[in-house]
């Protein structure tokens, strides 16, 4: 393992180069940074959020004319799976319940809980399974005002202006003010957060932030959330019922336009069904693996934006889904860890960005949009980067400069994780460069909703990363645990209060909404064999699909 | 774009595209044969060789459990463990992956119990019955310490058992080897749940503020900031004091918004 022979002969060039640049280091010359006229430049170009092509007006549904990537366009822009009629989807109902939740991450498993506590019977369907979700590939921490030192209102101010002023107010509010009762909520559930001795919390800092207010469990703290919540869905199974493969394709509504549950297909035995609910809470996380505009992710395989495809469609206005974060530096090789993060602190610790030349073409320290673009404009327009035996390509990061200017052993120290995630394909960061390329990282915008977590659709919920608005055009570390947990508990309770109000039973459902929007579809021109939602990426390749002669593929799913 | 830019063929998403020359090595997917390329995981050579996961699949980065995965290299008797987002493959092995293993999980309420050996008797009694064959640490594809913990929790030192199991992935391995039918993952998360709420202090500094939230004493300071404009929020933004990274006992000198 490790790096092939041709890559070991292009490093050369890099060890080459290396002794030079870390005299100018040593020196304190950096590669001259740009200017703001060359960053908008290289942004306008180059960064996927920036670039005029690529993109396009979105020509339906409520958001009409906002301006979306293509790939996100082409979801929205696309077939029903199938309208059924109210007969036959009489026929398909397989479950009648108060409220249903669409996702079984940590926004749909906090839903589940607080509408439970509430007093409603739920039903939480999920696709994979229970707790496959990006929330358990959150490491860093969950940010909420505890100390005395700190409130609500400078969590506020750090939210609203790291999103640079552009998040909706209330649901900033709406954070900052619950997230001291969502740890709370997460210590009485049995999270182990780490605290001092006499159990207090403890907490960092994090990029953005006035205040310590990064709350940890270990260097896996979505994954410790999202056990302790799926272990306590289980304990009241009795009032929870859990379906797992199973994916909602559309939302269904009632004769008076409300929200009134969902069309489910089983993915295991190709069946439809239906769940009949007076409230249903979307809560299907991002679209990191539409990959948008090719870029690999760091997201879960089941992150294909179905949720807003699906609210969309029943009537939900869409916000910031113009904006997206990338990081700068994903892993390109090896590539079982493609896509992952590699943290800004190894630039901060000195390397350098190299080419296939290795020569420098960037400062290291641009803030991470126009980094990310830099990279690639290297690789893509002037064809400096460096190809990988599959075919991807990336830029080298010289994380061996790190063990002269900080030390021998600085690499294993400062980087613990990532030496040892390299290690392991045989690879010492501390001896040879690593090789990157900008990944996708979070879907910064989503459906509409008000701070109860409530759509403009009766009935209909929404909460977490298929939501838009809380972080603005840019999040912060730490927020997006905080989101899942506050506005999922808000979207539970919201639920449950709309179910006690509920006048009359639930009646016959229809999916007059999706043939609306065909129509609309049909009005605008856009003829297609699109279907969405995805439901599953899509990662065959092409010269086995050229060969499957009797399959076709609906979304990303093989029928 | 200039027109060199369509000449780069990569490789986008998490779909590969095989250069000129890649070395192919055969793996065996439940007995059957394909060739993939040889730095792959074995996840996505599954890929590769034409499945779509429905199953066995999930975070692709080592956290979720979703693929767990068996697999034996030709001739030799040995039998390996590992996640399949994490492995890269091997020429001759032969892999199945094991997408769900039956473990039953008590129920309790959370409120209800103690952390005691007691607890874990009652729930999990099957533990009494751990044989200490270690067959469960050597399946785990996360190098826990599995039968240690399970003796921990054995003998009711609940704080050990919780800490050992801390990277659990809960993909069923350990359960799926072991002699004994003992449901480790289940166990490990009711011990660490129990050491959490029962044995570790609870954080006394958070009843104030939680009892403040609730009382609504934060409702019109974060009112006036939603209502305010962009540039009163810059200023407010700018010039709020922060807190130092090596502080101790830092305090700021506004305090009206604590």
């Amino acid at each position: 393992m490790g790096y092939t022979p041709e890559m070991l002969d292009l490093i050369k060039k890099v060890e080459a180069s290396r002794p030079e640049r870390l005299e100018r280091s040593k020196k304190g010359i950096d590669f001259e940074a740009l200017t703001l006229a060359g960053r908008e430049e290289v942004l306008s170009k180059f960064h996927p959020d920036y670039k005029a092509e690529g993109r396009r007006d979105i020509k339906v549904g409520p958001s009409k004319g906002e301006n979306y990537p293509d790939e996100f366009a082409d979801v929205l822009e696309s077939k029903a799976r199938l309208i059924v009629s109210g007969a036959e989807l009489d026929k398909l109902t397989a479950y009648e319940t108060e409220v249903l939740v669409i996702g079984g991450g940590g926004a749909g498993t906090s839903a589940a809980l607080m509408a439970q506590e509430s007093g409603c019977k739920v039903i939480l369907a999920t696709k994979l399974r229970h707790g496959d979700a990006n929330t358990v590939m959150a490491e860093g921490g969950i940010q909420g005002a505890t100390q005395e030192v700190d409130s609500p209102y400078y969590h506020y101010l750090d939210v609203i202006g790291g999103g640079h002023f552009t998040n909706t107010p209330e649901l900033v509010a709406a954070l900052t003010n619950d997230a001291p009762l969502v740890i709370e909520w997460l210590e009485r559930l049995g999270l182990m957060f780490d605290k001092k001795t006499d159990g207090r919390l403890q907490v960092r800092h994090g990029g953005g932030t006035c205040r310590k207010r990064m709350h940890s469990s270990g260097d896996m703290t979505g994954s410790a959330i999202m056990r302790v919540l799926r272990d306590e869905s289980r304990n009241r199974s009795a009032d929870i019922n859990v379906l797992e493969f199973s994916s909602a394709v559309e939302i269904l509504k009632d004769s008076q336009g409300r929200a009134a549950g969902a069309l489910f297909y089983n993915l295991e035995t190709e069946e439809y069904f239906v769940v009949k609910a007076k409230a249903t809470v979307m809560a299907t996380g991002g679209y990191g693996r539409l990959h948008i505009q090719g870029f690999a992710t760091t997201n879960h395989y089941g992150a294909t934006a179905d949720g807003l495809v699906m609210g969309y469609r029943a009537g939900v206005p869409l916000a910031f889904m113009h904006s997206t974060q990338y990081h700068p530096t994903g892993v390109a090789f090896p590539e079982q860890n493609i896509g992952l993060l590699i943290t800004e602190k190894v630039r901060g610790l000195g390397a350098n960005l190299l080419n296939i030349e290795g020569e420098q073409f960037v400062f290291e320290r641009e803030p991470r949009d126009v980094e990310s673009a830099c990279i690639i404009r290297e690789c893509m327009e002037r064809g400096k980067g460096i190809i990988t035996p599959t075919g991807r390509v990336g830029a080298w990061l010289d994380s061996p400069m790190i063990e002269v200017l900080e030390g021998e052993g600085a690499v294993k120290r400062e980087l613990p994780a990532k030496h040892i995630q390299f290690m392991r394909y045989g690879i010492d960061i501390s001896k040879v460069p690593m090789l990157v390329y900008p990944t996708l990282h979070y879907q910064n915008g989503g459906l509409t909703i008000a701070d109860s977590s409530a759509t403009n659709v009766d009935g209909l919920f929404a909460a977490g990363e298929a939501t838009g608005g809380v972080h603005g055009e840019n999040r912060l570390m730490g927020n997006s645990l905080l989101d899942i947990t506050v506005f999922g508990r808000r979207a539970g309770t919201s639920a449950a209060e709309y179910v006690k109000k509920f006048e009359g039973e639930l009646g016959a459902v229809n999916m007059d909404h999706v043939d609306a929007y065909h129509k609309e579809l049909a009005d605008a021109g856009i003829e297609t064999d699109r279907v969405a939602p995805l439901v599953l990426p899509n990662y065959t390749r092409e010269e086995i699909m050229e060969k499957q002669l009797t399959t076709s593929y609906q979304g990303g799913i093989r029928a | 774009m200039s027109e060199a830019k369509k000449e780069i063929s990569v490789a986008t998403g998490d779909r590969a595209i095989l250069p000129e020359g890649t070395k192919l090595v055969p793996i065996f997917i439940m007995g059957k044969q394909y060739q993939v390329p040889e730095t792959m995981t074995i996840q996505k050579a599954v890929e590769y060789s034409g499945y779509q996961f429905i199953r066995s699949c999930g975070c692709r980065g080592g956290i979720c459990g979703a693929c767990p995965t068996v697999y034996r290299i030709a001739g030799d008797y040995h039998l390996h463990f590992c996640l399949a987002c994490q492995t890269v493959v091997q020429a001759d092995m032969y892999l199945t992956q094991l997408p769900f293993f039956p473990a039953n999980r008590a129920k309790y309420d959370i409120e209800e119990v103690d952390a005691s050996a007691e607890t874990v008797m009652k729930l999990y009694p099957e533990v009494m019955k751990c044989v200490a064959c270690n067959t469960c640490t050597k399946a785990c594809p996360m190098d826990i310490e599995v039968m240690e913990y399970v003796n921990a929790a054995m003998r009711g030192d609940i704080a050990k058992a919780a800490r050992l199991s801390f990277d659990c992935i809960q993909c069923g391995l350990c359960s799926s080897r072991c002699p004994a039918q003992i449901q480790h993952f289940h166990l490990a998360q009711l011990c660490r749940r129990l050491h959490a709420k029962y044995q570790v202090p609870a954080a006394q500094h958070l009843k104030p503020r939680v009892a403040d939230i609730n009382d609504g004493k934060f409702v019109d300071m974060l009112k006036d900031l939603v209502v305010s404009d962009e540039d009163g929020l810059r200023t407010l933004y700018v010039e709020r004091e922060m807190e130092p990274q090596d502080s101790v006992e830092w305090q700021p000198a506004e305090k009206q918004f604590l």
